[in-house]
């Protein structure tokens, strides 16, 4: 029934099996060591353990690279079973690993840039309490999150899914003595769950309708189906699926918890909010290509999720005034993009957004956070302004990056997005007006992320005089990452050189192993007549004209005539409002979900239904019953024995008349 | 040798007792004495426990360790003790508990200590009893045995509102029990036997003959009696009451062992005895399961008092296992034996925390803390990773049992499953607020900021308790492999059940 491929045997099988083991355990005897014993550790030891078990975990992630790619499966999947975990009835979950193309790029995404951040860390944190406690929970993420995208089954992603949403609640309640950082951090619990309700569901929907939860065998019986037959069914495991990516990516309508998750330290928005966590619901559905390419109306609601989303998002981000708030609706915008790839049938496009896309905005973060240290945690950009000159480090890189999500030609992010833009305009499932949307959330992207730019390290300084007191350059702990982002934030996009500039594409093509089959049969399925009447190239001067436009108007917004968004802002104040409340979205839920459910709980459930009804009429109910009629009872036992003699009359008089008068 | 192998359960069974008589015999004066005697012996039961655990022949189809010797020979009654996958997790988990609760007990009971530990180990006989009882008069005379050593736990060792508390306990239990006495006369009755094998057999082979009717009736009186165990709803109230009041110990006891018995006693004669019964009433009951897992999980959501919080989501973490007994599925079944083990261990922790607490502040209302994980950070990651134990993490306990029920719930009908999948949510919802109440934020109190962190006592327990919880989440193969045989044969029997009684319940109708 399982057909579970063991790998074994094969050449270089055999290494694979102890390599993937050792990508996933160093970061778990990290997180052990420094959450049992950190307390009594120095600080330098502490950073010792955490930054060497992300270190050694990145370097089996590329011997695992290279040695995969040196052995005969490639660019077949390498499956390693090492115990079953859960069996059960007809239900069995392995504890196996899955190694294909696909997991090769998030596995090494995700070590260098989780190494490169817990570098960062050591400096970000110095000054910090709970030294240890920091970076036992970000070695806990690193190995939960490389659960999540090696496992080779739903189950086991699953518990890798959970264990980086821990992880996100305790970093972002980090500094759990305020009340925001804790409230975020339960939010962020509570919001993702609801999704993940919904993946569970999914799964049990696939594993009783195919008999398993493994990647490998439901592909290939999802693939067996026939076309049409158990349409519905598919459709509706795709979407439960898709739910739990809404949650964890925070698209809507569940994007709620990423602003405020912004409460964790930087590097945690970084790491989990930016590069790796939040990615996972996009590696699910490029994982689910299969069952996704099969329900094209499934694909629709993820294309269509995914563009309002980056549209919405980045409406939000326009107005924004806090460096990491700006950067979390950029990051709900950029996912959305991701998805956007995946709806429309473009899954390798979705993956190369995604891998630039983790470097350039953990870049952004941290550089958002080499700036929060200069300026003593303030990150109200109305309040910094001119910072470049002190800054010099910080800025260069922010400007890279900014250029990079902006989609400025030659930087990673224009390769990526522009992948995406022309995959939407004729891909498999594209639609006209997602591109057109797509294209405008470009625009509007060069502008906020400009606006960000500008306003934090150009113009005059607005910064308080104690502040421009303290203002300084990081050390080269903080510095050094940043470097280093910068330059992949650049490089990364010339692994997808695309073709109408002369390039080979080359990142897609090694994708196509994975996911070509699912985009050809969208393709066969899906014949649009479309006019294809822009071509390549147009696109991609359509994609620059719009990083342009959204470039040169923040920098005449915020350069030149400084008094226009003041006058746009009170001309159009109804709609400035809405923006800067966010569309009133928590408030909603809050009205709609929270309070009652709470007033519903205490008034009626408790106090109405337990204490009154349950417990008042029935239980003590029947106890006073009880007693009240043993009390009145005692009256006839009086002891008195006149009374008795009445009694006893009385019911010889009862008797008497009843027998007389039958 | 010879008769320790052939004994072994009634060793088991009575070696707690055998510890409450050593007790009996010491001075009360000798209170060190009388605690370690405690402790040893529920070690030693404990020890036994894990002992037929690894003894246990997986494969075995029916019951093991048998000891058989008739008692009464009119009415025929016999001391009759057996146990198969299912009785063999919870017999463990008592085994695993009682030490537990014994050391948790340690320096909080002060007063008349020679009588609660007497009485804690005479409770430990009466569970494992249950458990292994094969015999219907015997597993009732367990049964109630059970319930006076735990009337008196509470109602003298409880807090304000112990009396209230403790009668109210008793006189719900007791409601069920006299239900459950008149089924077990009728199937004398009609069988002539009350051997639960011959009796099974008996219905199974047809040779005795329910009409629909009194299938219903007797499944009723069974099944009452073991939802007030439960609870479920709307059985339930007396639990919160008891918890609040009970002592730590009997917290555990209660919430882990006991509640276990109603499901228990589900698996053990509802199902298997009465099938077509059970199946025809399972939506009723599917749905006030579902009502359990919401209703509490709300309920625990607005309470001010952590016990009573603890208390309601165990009304929650029940709701899913009668919702995994009621789907008839193997998987259901190992899900739903799996989440009561779990639950004992999960609930038990927490209960064992909050008494700790109570320990050094003498309150247990939520918005008396607040900013615990700075004063007693060691207490905060224990209390945390227990909390995360019972709302269901991979890789901790409750997941596996959580996950296989609304699995098996799912099949039954997508709702079940997707109600079931929101009290999941829930369980984070009340948990992390709780706790975000009470151990984050500043400190607020002068009195939070002078509490004590662990002591090495406190220390043991809880770590043998996160042990098991990891082990439990991590390989739960060891536990689901012994329930495999047990589960498919509760399975076989309950689908049998409609070749031999379906046209006489349709004919009623």
């Amino acid at each position: 029934m399982r057909a579970v491929q063991i790998a074994g045997r094969e050449p270089g099988g055999n290494r694979m099996e102890i390599l993937l083991l050792f990508i996933l355990i160093p970061p778990l005897v990290g997180a052990a060591l420094n959450g049992i014993f950190g307390r009594r550790y120095s600080q330098a030891l502490v950073s010792l353990i955490g930054c060497g078990a992300s270190g050694i975990a990145m370097i089996f992630a590329l011997a695992a690279a290279w040695t995969y790619s040196h052995s005969a499966a490639d660019p077949a999947p390498i499956i390693q079973k090492y115990f079953t975990w859960i069996e059960a009835g007809a239900f069995r979950a392995e504890f196996a690993l899955y190694y294909d193309r696909l997991t090769l790029v998030m596995t090494l995404t995700v070590t260098v840039v989780a190494f490169l951040i817990h570098i960062y860390s050591r400096g970000y944190m110095e000054h910090e309490g709970g030294y240890y406690r920091f970076f036992c929970y970000l070695n806990l993420f690193l190995f939960m999150m490389l659960v999540l995208v090696t496992a080779s089954n739903y189950l086991l992603m699953f518990v890798g899914w959970e264990g980086v949403g821990l992880c996100s609640y305790l970093l972002i309640g980090f500094y759990f003595r305020k009340k925001s950082a804790s409230d975020a951090g339960k939010k962020a619990f509570i919001v993702t769950r609801i999704g993940d309700a919904g993946l569970t569901l999914g799964v049990a929907l696939l594993f009783w309708t195919f008999g398993s939860v493994d990647f490998q065998y439901l592909a290939a019986r999802i693939d067996d189906a026939t076309p049409g037959y158990m349409q519905g069914t598919l459709t509706a495991a795709a979407l439960l699926l898709f739910l739990g990516a809404v949650g964890k990516s925070a698209q809507l309508p569940l994007y709620v918890w990423l602003p405020d998750a912004m409460e964790g330290p930087t590097p945690v928005s970084a790491l989990i909010h930016a590069a790796t966590m939040v990615t996972a619901g996009v590696y699910l559905v490029a994982r689910s290509h299969v069952l996704f390419s099969h329900t094209p109306v499934a694909l629709a609601v993820v294309g269509t999720v995914g563009a309002l989303t980056a549209f919405f998002a980045a409406t939000i981000a326009l107005v924004q005034n806090d460096l990491k708030r700006l950067l979390a609706y950029s990051t709900i915008s950029q996912l959305g993009y991701m998805f956007l790839a995946c709806g429309v049938g473009v899954f390798s496009a979705g993956i190369f957004h995604l891998m630039t896309h983790a470097f350039f905005k953990s870049l952004l973060f941290l550089a958002a956070g080499s700036v929060m240290h200069a300026m003593s945690g303030e990150l109200d950009m109305r309040k910094m302004g001119g910072l470049r000159h002190k800054l010099k480090t910080t800025w260069t890189t922010f400007l890279v990056a900014t250029l990079a999500i902006s989609g400025v030609p030659l930087f990673s992010g224009f390769f990526s997005k522009d992948e995406i833009l022309v995959g939407v305009y004729e891909g498999p499932l594209g639609q006209h007006w997602m591109f057109w949307l797509a294209a405008l959330t470009a625009a509007m992207t060069a502008f906020y992320m400009f606006r960000g730019l500008l306003m934090t390290f150009h113009g005059p300084p607005r910064v308080t005089p104690e502040a421009e007191h303290h203002l300084h350059e990081s050390s080269s702990k903080m510095t050094l990452p940043l470097v280093i982002l910068a330059f992949f934030s650049v490089v990364t996009g010339y692994v997808g050189w695309p073709a109408t500039l002369g390039g080979g594409e080359r990142f897609n093509a090694y994708l196509d192993p994975v996911f070509g089959h699912s985009v050809a049969l969208l393709t066969a399925e899906n014949m649009r007549v479309t006019d294809h009447r822009l071509s390549h190239l147009a696109l991609m001067g359509l994609s620059i004209a719009a990083a342009t436009a959204g470039i040169l108007v923040a920098i005449w917004f915020y350069l030149r005539s400084t008094q226009v968004p003041g006058l746009l802002a009170s001309r159009f104040d109804g709609l400035y409002q809405l923006l800067v409340r966010k569309y009133y979205v928590d408030e909603f839920y809050d009205w709609i979900l929270v309070h009652p459910l709470r007033r519903l709980s205490e008034s009626f459930l408790w106090k109405t239904v337990d204490a009154q009804s349950i417990d008042g009429i029935f239980v003590d109910g029947s106890a006073g019953l009880t007693f009240h009629a043993g009390r009145l009872l005692r009256r006839i036992q009086s002891g008195n024995l006149r009374s008795y003699a009445t009694w006893i009359l009385l019911g010889a008089v009862l008797w008497l008349g009843y027998i007389l008068w039958h | 040798m010879n008769w320790f192998a052939d004994h072994q359960l009634s060793i088991l069974t009575f070696l707690p007792l055998a510890g409450a008589a050593a007790i009996a015999f010491t001075p009360r004066t000798e209170a060190e004495r009388i605690r370690w005697l405690a402790l040893a012996s529920s070690l030693a039961a404990f020890g036994l426990a894990v002992w037929v655990f690894i003894a246990f022949d997986i494969y075995q189809p029916g019951m093991q360790f048998i000891e058989y010797r008739p008692w009464i020979d009119s009415p025929p009654i016999s001391y009759h003790l057996g146990i198969d996958g299912l009785s063999l997790l919870l017999i463990l988990l008592t085994a695993f508990l009682t030490p537990l609760a014994v050391l948790a007990s340690w320096t909080s009971i002060t007063r008349h200590v020679k009588e609660f530990f007497l009485f804690l180990l005479a409770l430990e006989t009466g569970m494992i009893g249950v458990f292994a009882a094969l015999d219907l008069v015997l597993f009732f005379f367990f049964w109630e045995a059970m319930l006076i050593p735990m009337y008196f736990l509470i109602g003298v060792w409880g807090h304000e509102r112990r009396v209230y508390a403790a009668v109210k306990f008793i006189l719900y239990t007791m409601l069920g029990s006299a239900l459950m006495l008149v089924g077990i006369l009728f199937l004398y009755r009609t069988t002539g036997s009350f051997d639960l094998g011959v009796i099974q057999s008996q219905i199974a082979s047809g040779a005795v003959y329910l009409t629909g009717n009194a299938q219903i009736l007797l499944f009723l009186a069974f099944f009452v009696a073991f939802a007030i165990k439960v609870p479920m709803f709307p059985f339930h109230t007396w639990l919160p009451d008891a918890h609040v009041e009970a002592p730590t110990a009997g917290s555990v006891i209660l919430a882990g062992v006991l509640l276990k018995m109603g499901t228990y006693g589900m698996l053990r004669f509802c199902l298997p005895l009465f099938p077509q019964a059970a199946r025809e009433l399972s939506p009723v009951i599917i749905a006030l399961a579902i009502v359990g897992i919401l209703y509490g999980s709300l309920v625990a959501m607005v309470q001010p008092d952590m016990k009573k919080l603890v208390a309601y989501s165990s009304v929650a973490h029940l709701g899913f296992v009668v919702l995994g007994i009621f789907t008839f599925d193997v998987g259901g079944f190992e899900g739903a034996i799996y989440q009561m083990c779990s639950h004992g261990v999960s609930t038990g922790a927490l209960f064992i925390l909050v008494g700790m607490l109570y320990d050094r502040r003498h309150t247990r209302l939520i918005r008396e803390f607040g900013g615990l994980a700075t004063t007693v950070p060691v207490y905060s990651a224990f209390f945390l990773i227990v909390a995360l134990s019972s709302l269901g993490l991979p890789l901790l306990n409750g997941f596996v049992g959580e996950f296989l029920i609304i699995l098996s719930a799912f099949h039954v009908r997508p709702l079940y499953g997707a109600l079931a999948a929101v009290g999941v949510v829930l369980a984070a919802v009340y948990l992390l607020w709780m706790y975000q109440r009470v151990f984050y934020g500043e400190v607020k109190s002068e009195k939070n900021r002078t509490i004590t962190d662990l002591n090495e006592r406190e220390k043991v327990i809880l770590v043998s308790l996160v042990f098991v919880i990891l082990w439990m989440g991590i390989y739960p193969q060891t536990f689901l492999r012994r329930l495999d045989t047990t589960a498919t044969q509760i399975m076989e029997r309950v689908e049998r059940g409609p070749e031999y009684f379906g046209t006489s319940l349709e004919r009623k109708r």
